[in-house]
């Protein structure tokens, strides 16, 4: 099957980035260099397209109560420009995705699900929403997104976009009405401050060409975007969530509200909870410069005990580390582990998988 | 445009044989650091391990991927470039001054199956 392009497609080969195909879509993997633009979000400014996410508009009497059905966290009495990041989960707590639910107003939810899992979701979205009276449209092909990411992110949105932002908190979001609507929230994906932005292929067009003019925010690829998102511990789904990955197992339980009367896959988590859970996301850190990858194996005195989910020698702090699936009895920080790494096995320790502190803003 | 060099012997892996004193020095062309983009691990076999035509016989991993190294010819290794532990990123700077085994040859009309700097151009222009 034939891959899809953002609208942004054209930019990015014009401006002669690598293409390679993500979830779905022939997406910019890097512009220059992976370490320069991961920098450049660590220390000043760098944009990303990221129109191939998708977004599910739900609106209705029962909006709420559907959301909280197919939602691991609570959107009971959410206020409007709240942002809230959580699960769908299968009723045996495998996960169907992770996503962000955005509070538009009352009876009004904005939804954005993962590129590779647009009809997955949608289908099984449509599925759950029996007896509930709710209007719902997968507008994935409709919007455009960029993600505008690091310490200057504030400025460069305010000063070069024109769209006002500095009181904005964390997690929240609002729609900016001007020549045309966006939706702008405080959120992101690499650890750093910054604004993710959602408006018509045009407009994401118009401002995607303000920033680039601007010259004060470097185009970044999906390439710096999952080394940023590793360093802070962040999960991506298909390596640390997956239809056999709940979030308990990979260490995301805060998202889950398990006091909430009821959500699907709700009673497998409590099963979990009260007898424990067989396999842990763990972070591990090796001694030596070998880079662990996905796929590779955890071993524990020379048997297999996991698989490492992602891996990479990190650009902010030089080291090797990777986060592994890993049988829980083995997931104490600390414990002493090996990878293979092709035909050799190199020692490592479980350490907690944030290899990079966070630098949130508000 | 990736450089190419004359006098050296190339494998459709993207390897290079330099012939010095009856050794083989074997390191990645620069059209293949190109590809890879920023080297930060080398991979590499000990002294006096065996290696095959053909065969894998170590990696070099950029950022996002790990690329396995194929030996151009067979032969014993006799050295390693150490310096590459410590600083991968010379790759990139001059793939051909950084070979990174330098191996005694156990056959050496195996370098005939090999491209000169010609056909090898020529290989990478048809890999666009």
């Amino acid at each position: 099957m034939e891959n899809k392009r953002t609208c942004l497609y054209d930019r990015h080969v014009a401006q002669g980035a690598l293409i390679s195909p993500f979830g779905g879509f022939d997406m910019p993997i890097q512009y220059t260099d992976i370490k320069d633009e991961h920098n450049a979000v660590r220390t000043a400014c760098g944009v990303f397209d990221v129109s191939h996410m998708g977004e599910v508009i739900v609106r209705g009497t029962d909006a709420e109560r559907y959301v909280n059905h197919i939602f691991t966290n609570d959107v009971t009495n959410l206020p409007t420009g709240k942002i809230l990041y959580g699960m769908m989960l299968y009723e045996d707590g495998g996960t169907v995705d992770d996503l962000l639910v955005y509070k538009m107003g009352k009876n009004d939810f904005f939804l954005v699900i993962n590129a590779a899992n647009i009809d997955k979701d949608w289908e099984w979205m449509q599925r759950q929403a029996n007896g509930f009276n709710i209007d719902m449209h997968n507008m994935s092909d409709a919007y455009g997104q960029i993600a505008v990411q690091g310490p200057q992110a504030e400025s460069v949105t305010e000063q070069v976009l024109g769209l006002p932002c500095a009181e904005m908190a964390f997690y929240t979001c609002k729609v900016i009405t001007s020549s045309s609507d966006v939706i702008i929230s405080r959120t992101g994906y690499t650890g750093e401050d910054g604004f993710e932005i959602y408006g018509s292929h045009d407009t994401i067009r118009t401002l995607w060409d303000k920033l680039m003019d601007s010259g004060r925010c470097k185009p970044c690829g999906l390439g710096c975007r999952d080394t940023l998102r590793f360093e802070v511990g962040l999960p991506l789904y298909g390596d640390e969530l997956s239809a056999e990955i709940s979030p308990l197992m990979a260490g995301l339980g805060i998202f889950c509200k398990l006091d909430k009367p009821e959500f699907i896959g709700r009673e497998a988590l409590l099963k979990q909870k009260s007898e424990g859970v067989t396999r842990k996301i763990v972070g591990i850190e090796l001694t030596d410069k070998a880079i662990p990858r996905h796929g590779y194996a955890v071993l524990k005195e020379g048997e297999k005990i996991g698989e490492v989910t992602t891996g990479y020698h990190t650009i902010s702090t030089d080291k090797s580390v990777c986060m592994a699936l890993i049988d829980a009895k083995h997931a104490a920080l600390g414990t002493p582990v090996e990878i293979q790494i092709r035909k050799k096995t190199f020692p490592g320790t479980v350490v907690k998988k944030r290899f990079y502190d966070k630098h949130y803003k508000k | 445009m990736a450089k190419v060099i004359e006098g050296l012997y190339y494998s459709e892996s993207h390897e290079y044989v330099r012939v010095e004193d009856g050794f083989g020095y074997i390191g990645i062309t620069d059209y293949a650091q190109h590809a890879l983009g920023n080297v930060v691990y080398v991979d590499m076999p000990e002294t006096d391990d065996e290696v095959t035509a053909g065969e894998e016989f170590g990696a070099v991993e950029s950022v996002k991927a790990a690329s396995d190294l194929n030996s151009p010819v067979s032969g014993t290794v006799t050295e390693i470039n150490e310096a590459l532990e410590d600083s991968p990123e010379m790759i990139n700077q001059d793939a051909f001054a950084n070979w990174i085994i330098k191996v005694e040859m156990s056959d050496t009309s195996e370098l005939d199956n090999l491209m000169d700097a010609k056909a090898y151009e020529e290989f990478c222009k048809e890999q666009e």
